[in-house]
């Protein structure tokens, strides 16, 4: 940046060839970015195009000795305001493509024919007018005097519009919590009685199993065993897809260790002996349930 | 080159986000066409800061990225609360205030 800055002040006035290729190289690609958030489908990338052409923008805030509006756009418009319009993408959602119906006929080549119109008469009115202004430049005020200057024009010339700007900026502040904000309908709550009544005249009295963590495999997608260790098929969640775990390979049992034997775990339905501890110590309320029945 | 080629391509840009406002229909997008109108605008005034050596100029767009910040604030939070209400971000639909 220092280079871009000294290489401006070395040509207060008129562009030097540096800023010449710059402005040639980013110009275009500041005006196709443009172009081609217009014509991007996706609000995504049109927002990714804006992102390109403001950059490209900051860049020649660097160039016309203006170093300190090149980095508030950088970090306020690339850094704050367009990440706000990617939350805001986000939020809305994926129908954010456009329709491609036309609402009013032809309301697309008017707008166009009206933008050529609008562009031929910006260009040869700018360029008739002020095509061959000299430009003083800033000097001094350029280099090392940018900032403590615009500082000083805000706290003497624009000292109303910057008190001003502070008031704007706590009222959008309030006024975005305001408009955000979305209040939510409250539901109809049930009461104690009501749940209890509710459970009592249901199916189920008791709360459903838990999945079968540390019974047999570390996963909550492994089903609850019953004591005769068949699968508890209320202990399968709707959500998580049951699958297939493999067991972690285990030291053979032998008649001191604590293991409960878990290799003499016979399949659904045949009861082990090993297994009904297991179960049943692991999973005490189906266990006390099935004692209760 | 002089400085007013930055004067044309602020014009250029200018004219493609106002095409853009005319032209598309969802109003993130047209959003984005105004933001980049008042970085069209930024740069003019840049340009016209340096043409005339004083920093008038600079303090304006500096002004401007202000308003714009705060207008960016408050017309996305209106965005979003068009689009709960409505389920849709295009201004076609958005052709009442309330329901």
């Amino acid at each position: 940046m220092s280079v871009l800055v000294q290489a401006v002040d070395s040509t207060a006035g008129n562009t030097g060839v540096g800023e010449a290729i710059v402005f040639w190289v980013l110009g275009p690609v500041a005006l196709a970015a443009a172009v081609g958030m217009i014509f991007a489908r996706n609000a995504v990338h049109s927002a990714l195009f804006l992102v390109m052409t403001m950059l490209s923008l900051a860049v020649f805030y660097l160039m016309q000795q203006a170093p300190f509006l090149g980095f508030v756009q950088i970090i306020v418009y690339t850094g704050a305001v367009m990440m706000l319009f990617l939350f805001v993408l986000m939020l809305v959602g994926r129908d954010s493509s456009d329709s491609v119906v036309e609402v009013l006929r032809g309301q697309r080549a008017a707008g166009a024919l009206l933008g050529l119109a609008f562009a031929l008469l910006l260009v040869a009115g700018v360029g008739r007018t002020v095509f061959d202004v000299p430009s003083t430049g800033l000097g001094v005020r350029a280099s090392g005097g940018n900032l403590p200057g615009i500082g000083r024009l805000i706290f003497t010339d624009y000292l109303l519009p910057f008190e001003l700007t502070s008031a704007l900026l706590i009222t959008a502040a309030l006024g975005a919590m305001v408009l955000a904000y979305a209040q939510r309908k409250p539901k109809a709550k049930r009461g104690q009685r009501a749940t209890v009544i509710a459970r009592l005249r249901g199916d189920r009295i008791s709360p459903l199993p838990g999945p079968g963590v540390y019974a047999t495999a570390n996963s909550v997608a492994v089903p609850a065993l019953l004591p005769d260790g068949s699968v508890a098929p209320e202990s399968l969640s709707e959500i998580i897809e049951g699958h297939e775990v493999d067991e972690t390979p285990r030291p053979p049992s032998d008649a001191h260790s604590l293991s409960g034997g878990r290799t003499e775990l016979g399949p659904p339905g045949e009861p082990a002996g090993s297994a009904v501890d297991t179960a049943s110590r692991r999973s005490r309320p189906i266990s006390a349930a099935e004692e209760e029945r | 080159m002089s400085p007013t080629n930055y004067l044309l391509l602020s014009g250029l840009l200018f004219t493609v986000g106002a095409v853009g406002v005319l032209v598309r229909r969802n109003a993130i997008v047209v959003f984005m066409c105004i933001e980049l109108m008042l970085n069209a605008v930024n740069l003019s005034l840049v340009t016209f800061a340096r043409i005339n050596g004083q920093l008038d100029g600079q303090v304006m767009a500096f002004f401007v990225m202000v308003v714009a910040a705060a207008e960016v604030v408050v017309g996305l939070a209106i965005i979003m609360s068009i689009f709960r209400t409505r389920r849709s971000s295009s201004v076609d639909d958005a052709n009442l205030l309330k329901y």
